[in-house]
């Protein structure tokens, strides 16, 4: 983790000077983007942290391991998939999940399943999906993914 | 004043959250405690690495405004199209459903339905910030390998659409 942070301070530095050189007024407005983003999206991401401290204080890594570990099985992988497919969680919020969850010992395929899911399958959406493309297609994209999902995260966890 | 309410109601868990820590140091209550040391963890983890990457996010803004692909959108057909949609779904933001009305446009510009599917795949699991955060949380290995073998798949369900919908008339509907 703390390399990660040393790569995006170094990255960010670089291309601030870059940009700096390049464009001045550019690399302002650029920098005060940033900084709104991050001011709309801080106490929502504090709050999620505080969420998940308490709920991995209250269940044990026994309970993770076991039903989201690597000898979970197709139904750890199905039942990452389900959750993923019904649950509306922002991205930004369910990367320090997922974080948290492998820290706990789950699994890199559950992990990637359950991100993949999240992403790309949408029951909660649905009803929107099925205005904008027609019930039929809404449901055979959705299928597709659901299965994709799954694949992605069985060869993410063989690689990984 | 309804505003004003409307702003401090996001900070009412967290002001409960650092009141609960706070009764929990002084009264030597155990599990507050350690879930204040899981919190910091996670907090000093986030706040090293988040600040930095919207540096990077608002500079990719303004230097590659979406505005600017949206509008070479259209036709093209083959590898071209793909590669439009795919730069185009990355430089965006936000949830899936913020998608639909990205691809109705697409539509309307004339897109294919395998290059409108192969847009939403991409939107779902390639956006730049969302890359951004993953590397910072799950590492730069796991977040290549799970892109790389992401995007195959996305093309393929694009290409599986295309020819699901071969015989049948296909719209993006305006919502």
């Amino acid at each position: 983790m703390v390399n990660n942070a040393f790569i995006f301070m170094f990255a960010s530095l670089g291309l601030t000077l870059f940009s700096f050189v390049l464009d001045k007024k550019k690399t302002l407005k650029g920098l005060k983007k940033g900084f709104f983003m991050f001011k709309n999206i801080f106490v929502p991401f504090v709050n999620i942290l505080i969420l998940i401290s308490l709920v991995l204080y209250l269940v044990p890594v026994e309970i993770i391991s076991n039903y989201l570990g690597p000898d979970s099985g197709p139904t750890g992988l199905l039942s990452a998939a389900l959750v993923g497919s019904i649950t509306l969680i922002p991205g930004f919020i369910s990367y320090p999940i997922a974080a948290s969850l492998i820290s706990q010992g789950a699994s890199y395929t559950v992990v990637a399943t359950f991100m993949t899911t999240l992403m790309m399958v949408g029951v909660v959406t649905f009803p929107l999906e099925a205005k904008y493309f027609g019930r039929r297609v809404a449901l055979v994209r959705n299928i597709l993914n659901f299965f994709a999902a799954i694949v992605i995260g069985l060869v993410v966890g063989w690689l990984m | 004043m309804n505003k004003k309410i409307e702003s401090s109601k996001k900070y009412v868990w967290l002001a409960m959250y650092l009141a609960a820590t706070a009764i929990s140091f002084a009264a030597g209550f155990e599990p507050g405690k350690i879930a204040y040391t899981n919190f910091s963890e996670y907090f000093i983890e986030m706040i090293s690495f988040i600040p930095f990457l919207f540096i990077i996010i608002g500079l990719f803004d303004v230097w590659f405004p979406k505005e600017k692909i949206e509008a070479h959108i259209g036709r093209q057909s083959g590898i071209t199209g793909i590669i439009v949609v795919i730069l185009l779904a990355m430089l965006q933001a936000g949830p899936l459903y913020g998608a639909f009305p990205v691809a109705y446009i697409l539509y309307t510009k004339g897109a294919s339905a395998r290059n409108i599917f192969i847009y939403l795949g991409a939107f779902s699991s390639l956006k730049i910030p969302m890359l951004g955060i993953e590397i910072g949380y799950l590492g730069l290995k796991f977040t290549l390998v799970r892109t790389l073998v992401s995007l195959p798949l996305f093309i393929a369900i694009g290409f599986l659409m295309e020819w699901y919908l071969r015989d049948k008339k296909f719209a993006v509907n305006k919502v």
